[in-house]
């Protein structure tokens, strides 16, 4: 990067730190299956068309609330529609519940910690009074009162999550980039005169991402069980079109005469989100050999 | 050092004052007369009046935040429009049972997130590592409404050995009181053991490796003893403060576990509250819960500081 | 050690004596929701008047076949003009706090459900003017013109008589500790956890109450409030899932009770209420709702939406109520007559917006009438809107069709005047027609039944060709209880009355 390194000779070149993560994480074997498992999520969502046995909003009186069978390998629901293709097309609601909330939160959480952190004074102060008032208040509630507040739809509970984890975003890449302010060739920066955006978005910015690709994954993980608790209340993805958390709801009602309905909705809502956690921990573990 | 202190409590003014303009917008943003909703079924014209006036639903907002901010000021909280009670006395009433749950759920989570670290750094990278992880997680991974169903139905419903829903105040009966709470206590610590978990198990890492620990193995002491008594003390102290911090935590968990278990604390009364557009119970139930998390990490930040001699120095 | 084992088992001695010994008679219920202010006056809520019918009694009731019968007051005249109610108080009652109540009681009562502010009975004492004391067990009410749904308002929270002593010393904190004169008094109250009431030993029907003590407790989910039932915490529940009942039905240790509700569920079309009435077909053209309605098969939607446990309607009283009109039965489902209509009115694919609230049967029903009514030509998309909001938007008229339902009223005209009336409070739809007006009027001013219900088959003919709303169906109340309950009257308003509960 600077002209120093290049001098020594005979050296192979450094790997950047993303490569060398990626490598430790590889050797990692939880979080590669965890990985794997998410990838088959996404490979389901994407062809859940060609996938599904049946139309997800199909509805049938004959075929009410049956068990599982050969027909219908998750049984029906409560008016006669195929879980399993319910669950397939899920897939969907529940990774974009996931995905895009998270990268909400993302773009307006890395931009105002880039500046807070970068800017301080009075700029700093404010934000983060701001930042922590919204931490103060449980996120849950936010988001119940942001939901209600547009209205209940999936895309209005991925706003809704999105900005009640905003501040998270915010505090971290803060103080991320308090750290890294400080360092030698950011001063190095600054001394051969590039003007401030570009050190935040050249020098700053890629040193800071990694704790926020952590984070960003655990808290995929987090929105997808927003999703499903603020279905719960009513406030989610709304029928015909499935999503996991609103199956949930709706199962909750028939769970002693048909616990298939919530079995494969809740199973998937785990599996998913156990493996974002696991694909989390292991890319915190592989970005900072320091805590192993 | 008492420079930075005041500095420290000086900022909690400011970050109140916009979480009760946070609170409040949201509230009296959400759609929908409230009065139409608090008038009951009838929707009598007179009554819908009344409440508009009652509520100063005709004035503009900045005014209304100005009643509202100016009551909270000399401690008047509002007042519940569906039932009649003053706010205060309504978080009197519930703070210390979602107190208690929040207490239990995080004696829960040190159980179950502490012994899951000491395991995980002990027996580190073999599968024993890997299952604690995995054990932990699983609180984080499943919709917390969606265990306390399922511990009701096999509990409650099949084996009948716990009440599926209610609150008895300890006063009245202990025993009562513990069956009742045990399994939304577990519900909720559960999903914070995972944090718990990860600290535990960084801090004993750490300490597992220091020189005087090394120095206690060589002079051939008991492994038990090195780790419970030199490692733990040493691994704990975070552990504790990160307790406090993932109040904030516990609430969010407890607004649905306490629907679900029908535990009248805080949860419940807000999420009621929200539906029921019964504004005053909103904004007063999450001011007094953001002053406590704003305070709580005041004294553990404080507390953290004082441990810390490295940090007490620079900041002089 | 020995000292601390005695000292142990001497604690558990006094505790086990201290223990206070559990009341004999105690029924818990598990209500469906939490009940608002316990203040006749200004109560809101259909399950605080659960709470009300063991709490506070009535001038009068209602039997099994909605016919009123005496509570507080013995007997009832009418004047010649139908213009003044003389009713006889009944003798010795007394409040809880130990007052008499006779017939001043009553006049203050009257007058505080007409002038308190924010007392919800005042549109439905609308026509007394004034209140006249007789002498002491004779009061008369006297009214601005003949109102026939007089005795079945004052047969509800409207009649309810508090203790004027304890109203007037709390004044509007009276709903904190309330004072009535039913079978039993307050004892605590803890929001959202419990009510707790006691016997009231100086009741004057104490021949007819079995029960210590009565604790309610709001469960909100049905799931959670059936596991309470069956894991033996609760003795009772009320609104039970309708599809829990089989399997229920086959657990012997509990018994499932059940009658038809004098409430309706249906969809509301918003024919004038704002501009988007005359923007939609379905708004705008009788025939497409007409088309609507044929699409709909009710019987399957009752099946699949309400598992059985409701019956089908087409007006605002069950097919089982004297005033239903007969000669105007629940049509059979005809999709080809639905897209001849269509055809007709010139729309073969009419879309239109059905706003839902979030609630699970809406819900159901919503997805339902959607999928049958694409077999006709609709296309119809499901709005899901909290319920607050969507009372906003339907108050405002923003909104096309609404799925609505409404608990009911004893007398008919509960469930007609506010909802057909020019501008009255609950006609969402914007109807108005004077024959309709004028007919309404009439229906009340007459206290003739025969005559009444010859007015009310004449309003049929008219509303049910207009549609404004199209009634579904009549839900049924499920009560639950173990069996060692008994003596439950089922009556149609879904309240719980608890002369005549007994507990083994």
């Amino acid at each position: 990067m600077t002209a120093a390194s290049v001098e020594t000779i005979g050296v192979p070149a450094r790997s950047s730190p993303g490569r060398r993560a990626l490598k430790r994480l590889g050797r990692r074997r939880g979080a590669m299956v965890a990985l794997g498992v998410v990838v088959f999520f996404i490979a389901v969502a994407i062809l859940a068309g060609s996938l599904a046995p049946y139309d997800p909003i199909a509805t049938s009186w004959s075929a009410v609330r049956k068990a599982p069978s050969a027909v219908h390998w998750f049984g029906t629901d409560e008016i006669g529609r195929d879980v399993l293709s319910r669950v397939i097309f899920g897939t969907r609601a529940s990774l974009l519940a996931g995905v895009v909330s998270v990268s909400i939160a993302l773009a307006f959480g890395i931009p105002i910690g880039l500046a807070a952190g970068y800017l301080g004074g009075w700029i700093d102060a404010l934000i983060s009074r701001m930042t922590d008032a919204m931490l103060a208040c449980p996120f849950l509630i936010l988001a119940i009162a942001l939901a209600a507040f547009l209205g209940p739809s999936l895309a209005n509970a991925m706003i809704a999550i999105g900005i009640s984890a905003t501040p998270i975003f915010i505090r971290l890449t803060r103080a991320q980039v308090l750290q890294v302010k400080v360092e030698d060739y950011v001063e190095a920066a600054r001394a051969v005169g590039n003007s401030h955006l570009r050190i935040a978005l050249r020098h700053i910015l890629p040193n800071v991402v990694p704790p926020l690709i952590v984070q960003a994954t655990l808290a995929i993980a987090a929105a997808v069980i927003a999703e499903a608790a603020l279905s719960f209340l009513g406030l989610g993805q709304q029928p015909p079109a499935p999503s996991w958390g609103s199956m949930l709801n709706t199962a909750k009602n028939y769970i002693d005469n048909a616990p298939w309905m919530a079995i494969w909705p809740g199973l998937s809502i785990f599996v998913l989100v156990l493996s974002f956690n696991l694909l989390g921990d292991g890319l915190r573990d592989a970005f900072d050999p320091r805590s192993r | 050092m008492t420079h930075y202190l005041v500095r420290r409590v000086a900022t909690i003014v400011p970050t109140l004052f916009f979480v009760s303009i946070l609170i409040f917008g949201l509230q009296q943003l959400l759609p929908g007369d409230p009065a139409l909703i608090l008038a009951g079924e009838e929707r009598d014209p007179t009554v819908v009046a009344y409440l508009h006036q009652k509520l100063h639903l005709d004035q503009p907002l900045p005014i209304r935040y100005l009643y509202w901010a100016g009551g909270v000021l000399t401690g008047d909280l509002g007042e519940s429009v569906r039932i009649q009670k003053p706010v205060a006395d309504l978080i009197v009433e519930k703070l210390p049972v979602t107190a208690e749950l929040a207490v239990l759920a995080i004696l829960i989570a040190l159980a179950i997130g502490v012994s899951a670290g000491i395991v995980s750094a002990v027996a580190k990278d073999s599968v024993w590592d890997y299952a604690a992880n995995v054990f932990a997680l699983w609180g984080l991974s499943t919709p917390n409404f969606w265990l306390g169903i399922m511990l009701i139905l096999f509990f409650s419903v099949q084996l009948g050995w716990l009440p599926a829903s209610g609150y008895v105040s300890p006063f009245d009966d202990l025993k009562a009181n513990l069956a009742a709470m045990i399994m939304p206590a577990f519900v909720l610590g559960n999903a914070i053991a995972a944090v718990l978990m990860r600290h535990t198990r960084s801090a004993m890492l750490q300490v597992l490796n220091a020189d005087y620990v090394r120095t206690a193995r060589a002079k051939g002491l008991d492994e038990r003893v090195v780790v419970l008594k030199h490692a733990l003390r040493n691994a704990l102290t975070p552990v504790i403060t990160l307790g406090a911090l993932e109040f904030g935590t516990l609430l969010s968990g407890a607004v649905l576990t306490e629907q679900v278990f029908t535990i009248p604390g805080f949860g419940k009364l807000i999420v009621d509250a929200v539906f029921n557009r019964d504004y005053a119970v909103v904004q007063g139930v999450v001011l007094c819960t953001a002053t406590a998390y704003i305070v709580l990490n005041l004294i553990a930040d404080i507390a953290y500081f004082l441990v810390n001699p490295r940090l007490r120095d620079s900041h002089g | 050690m020995r000292t601390t084992w005695w000292s142990i088992r001497a604690l558990g001695l006094i505790a086990a004596l201290a223990a206070p010994l559990a009341p004999a008679q105690t029924l818990r219920l598990g209500l469906a929701e939490d009940p608002d202010i316990l203040d006749p006056t200004l109560a809101r809520t259909f399950v605080g008047r659960i709470v009300f019918s063991a709490l506070c009694d009535k001038l009068f009731d209602i039997d099994e076949n909605l016919n009123i019968v005496p509570q507080l007051a013995t007997s009832y005249q009418w004047s010649a003009d139908n213009k003044a109610l003389t009713m006889k108080i009944r003798p010795g009652v007394t409040f809880h706090d130990g007052e008499k109540l006779d017939a001043a009681a009553v006049k203050f009562n009257i007058e505080r459900h007409k002038n308190m502010p924010g007392s919800n009975r005042r549109g439905e004492l609308a026509p007394v003017t004034s209140v006249d004391v007789i002498d002491p067990s004779t009061v008369r009410l006297n009214l601005s013109a003949p109102f026939s749904p007089l005795l079945a308002q004052l047969a509800d929270r409207a009649g309810m008589m508090v203790s004027p002593k304890a109203a007037q010393a709390e004044g509007d904190k009276f709903g904190a500790k309330p004072v009535c004169s039913g079978p039993f008094k307050f004892v605590e109250r803890v929001a959202q956890d419990r009510i707790v009431l006691e016997r009231y030993s100086n009741y004057w029907n104490k021949g007819e109450i079995h029960l210590d003590r009565i604790i309610y407790l709001p469960i909100v989910d049905a799931t959670v409030r059936l596991a309470n039932l069956k894991s033996g915490q609760l003795d009772f529940i009320e609104r039970m899932a309708a599809s829990d009942v089989p399997q229920l039905k086959s657990d012997s240790r509990f018994k499932i009770a059940k009658v038809t509700e004098i409430g309706y569920q249906g969809l509301t079309i918003n024919t004038g209420k704002s501009d988007l009435a005359q923007k939609n077909p379905l708004g705008r053209d009788p025939r497409v709702r007409e088309a609507l309605e044929l699409a709909l098969d009710r019987d399957g939607i009752v099946q699949v939406a309400m598992d059985g446990e409701a019956d089908v309607g087409n007006q605002w009283v069950a097919p089982t109520n004297g005033f239903y009109a007969k000669n105007l039965p629940v049509p059979k489902r005809d999709v080809a007559k639905a897209k001849q209509l269509l055809q007709a009115a010139g729309v073969p694919s009419p879309s239109f917006t059905l706003m839902t609230p979030t609630t699970s049967d809406a819900q159901k029903i919503a997805q339902v009438v959607q999928s049958m009514a694409r077999e006709a030509g609709f296309d119809v998309k499901i709005q899901s809107t909290e319920f607050a909001t969507s009372l906003n938007m339907a108050d405002k008229g923003d909104f096309e069709a609404y799925v609505l339902a409404w608990s009911g009223r004893a007398d008919p005209d509960g469930n007609l005047f506010s909802f057909y009336g020019c501008k009255q409070p609950l006609n969402y739809s914007g109807y108005c027609r004077q024959d309709v007006e004028d007919l309404l009027v009439k229906s009340r001013t007459s206290l003739e039944p025969a005559e009444r219900k010859k007015i009310y088959a004449d309003l049929a003919t008219i509303v049910l060709k207009d549609r404004p709303i199209i009634y579904l169906f009549h839900r049924h109340w499920l009560w639950a209880y173990s069996t060692k309950v008994s003596g439950l009257r089922t009556i149609p308003d879904g309240l719980v009355r608890v002369q005549g509960l007994r507990m083994k």
